[in-house]
């Protein structure tokens, strides 16, 4: 692995961003609207004071935190789109680039852009609804890079999907968090689903996330055991997504795909 | 002389068992060092597949593929980087300004002193007024032209041309042949090019490669070639070869 073809792929992306207005609306405008819209509700549930347990914590934890899953997923998936769109995937595979420099430069940019929305959410809800990010202390680390590492899975899973099936699965790119959200318990805990959906719920590595921020929230303190199991999911996925993406390439050589792809 | 490109018993099917398409069916070919070979055939003869399996884009059925000497499943990063390519069909990002494109390549092959590679370049191809333009604003005359700086910011011993005169008029047509002729003079590089204008063919290439349905026909110099079919230019025999009539 060389890191100049990381960085000469991270680079090139970059240089979208100032002069694209959809892309910065991308990073900026939309998790900012959505903290907006859910502050406020968290905000008037806070005033019907329905009980002790501070709900706009709740829900601006979940909401911040789903937020990180979400983007960094997306800014996996955007950042190959990009080369979809441009027609430029051939242009990249005649050059020396290997297919984990590719999926790495992808995940950095990715975590840029995690980072930059993560400060001014952070600050936005700091700001306007006195919400601390960083009242989970140390905890909030494991949560982020959990969060991340199962966005990035995501996101490879879905790049796998659409260099194999093309960009008529690019609707993924979009949707295919929605899928996982239900089950995450993003802004309800676990019991609140059916005891079978409670299993799916406790394979996904996000779950234990949120779970254990509400129980940071109620009890101020986390098992570790939760964590653990969070992190081992992730590897394991991490283990098979990379395997999937590798053997979706080896089809899409097999058959010609990139060609197609890129028409 | 030495072979830069060597296919040996070269098959390509595409399909699922029972159902196959057979795109090239046992190529045999050599390219020598410093020439320029044209790769011809009619529409569908597997050039373009062909062109893909040098490039690790599309994995062989069977066959092996050697560049240098050395085959693509062991040396792929080596050789790569000795190796370039060029299409009117595969366009750099629009959405970059010219130098920021050939910025990123430059990246990506490792040159070492990337502005004055570029600025080299640029003066060759006479583009450097281009540089600070939005690729998108480029004409087709402008674009091949900066597609060709791409594919020389590696210094590559092998370029891969596929049609690459194909959307240009004539006057800019005759400008990049001239252009690519000084480059194969002054730099020595092997080409692979295919293109279906015969004209251009017989002006360029050292060599041609006829091939149809997958199968290699025949090659030679043009001239060679020519004579040997009894015809008038090397337009006839393409035509007689795509038609099956020899």
């Amino acid at each position: 692995m060389k890191f100049y073809r990381i960085k000469a792929l991270i680079i090139r992306q970059l240089y979208l961003y100032p002069r694209s207005f959809p892309r910065l609306m991308d990073v900026f405008f939309w998790p900012v609207l959505e903290l907006l819209v859910w502050g406020f509700l968290s905000v008037y549930l806070e005033k019907l004071n329905l009980n002790s347990v501070n709900i706009a914590s709740i829900l601006l934890g979940a909401l911040i935190f789903w937020e990180l899953l979400n983007r960094s997923q997306n800014a996996v998936t955007i950042a190959f789109l990009e080369d979809v769109w441009e027609k430029n995937l051939l242009n990249i595979f005649v050059t020396p680039v290997k297919l984990v420099e590719f999926v790495t430069s992808t995940v950095f940019l990715g975590l840029v852009r995690i980072i930059t929305q993560g400060v001014i959410l952070g600050f936005i809800a700091w700001l306007l609804y006195q919400f601390n990010v960083f009242q989970f202390g140390l905890y909030t680390i494991p949560f982020i890079i959990s969060l991340l590492l199962f966005g990035w899975i995501l996101g490879i899973f879905v790049v796998a999907i659409i260099l194999r099936y093309g960009t008529t699965a690019q609707v993924l790119a979009f949707g295919i968090i929605f899928l996982v959200q239900p089950f995450s318990a993003v802004f309800y805990p676990v019991s609140a689903l059916p005891t079978v959906l409670q299993y799916v719920a406790y394979i996904l590595p996000s779950t234990y996330v949120f779970e254990g921020m509400r129980t940071i929230i109620a009890t101020g303190t986390l098992p570790l055991m939760p964590m653990v199991i969070s992190f081992a999911l992730n590897v394991v996925y991490l283990v098979l997504v990379m395997w999937f993406f590798y053997a979706m390439f080896r089809v899409v050589k097999k058959k010609g795909l990139l060609l197609k792809l890129d028409q | 002389m030495t072979s830069t490109i060597s296919l040996h018993n070269l098959v390509k099917k595409f399909g699922n068992t029972g159902k196959e398409v057979t795109a090239v069916d046992d190529l045999n070919l050599e390219v020598e060092e410093g020439t320029i070979t044209g790769l011809l055939g009619p529409n569908g003869a597997g050039k373009t597949t062909t062109i893909q399996m040098i490039l690790d884009l599309i994995t062989p059925t069977s066959g092996t593929i050697k560049i240098f000497g050395l085959d693509m499943k062991h040396h792929r990063e080596e050789i790569l980087n000795k190796v370039n390519f060029s299409s009117p069909y595969v366009s750099l990002p629009s959405n970059l300004k010219v130098w920021e494109n050939l910025y990123t390549f430059a990246r990506l092959y490792g040159v070492a002193d990337i502005k004055d590679k570029v600025n080299e370049l640029a003066d060759f191809f006479a583009i450097r007024d281009l540089l600070p333009r939005m690729t998108a604003t480029l004409s087709t005359g402008q674009l091949t032209r900066v597609n060709l700086t791409k594919a020389l910011l590696n210094d590559p011993k092998l370029l891969l041309l596929d049609e690459p005169t194909s959307s240009l008029d004539p006057d800019i047509a005759d400008r990049t042949r001239k252009l690519l002729l000084k480059i194969n003079k002054e730099r020595g590089i092997t080409m692979l090019y295919t293109s279906h204008n015969m004209e251009e063919i017989e002006e360029l290439c050292d060599r041609v490669i006829f091939i149809n349905k997958g199968k290699l026909r025949d090659q030679g110099t043009s001239s060679e070639l020519i004579s040997k079919y009894g015809r008038k230019d090397l337009n006839e025999v393409f035509l007689a070869i795509a038609r099956d009539e020899i």
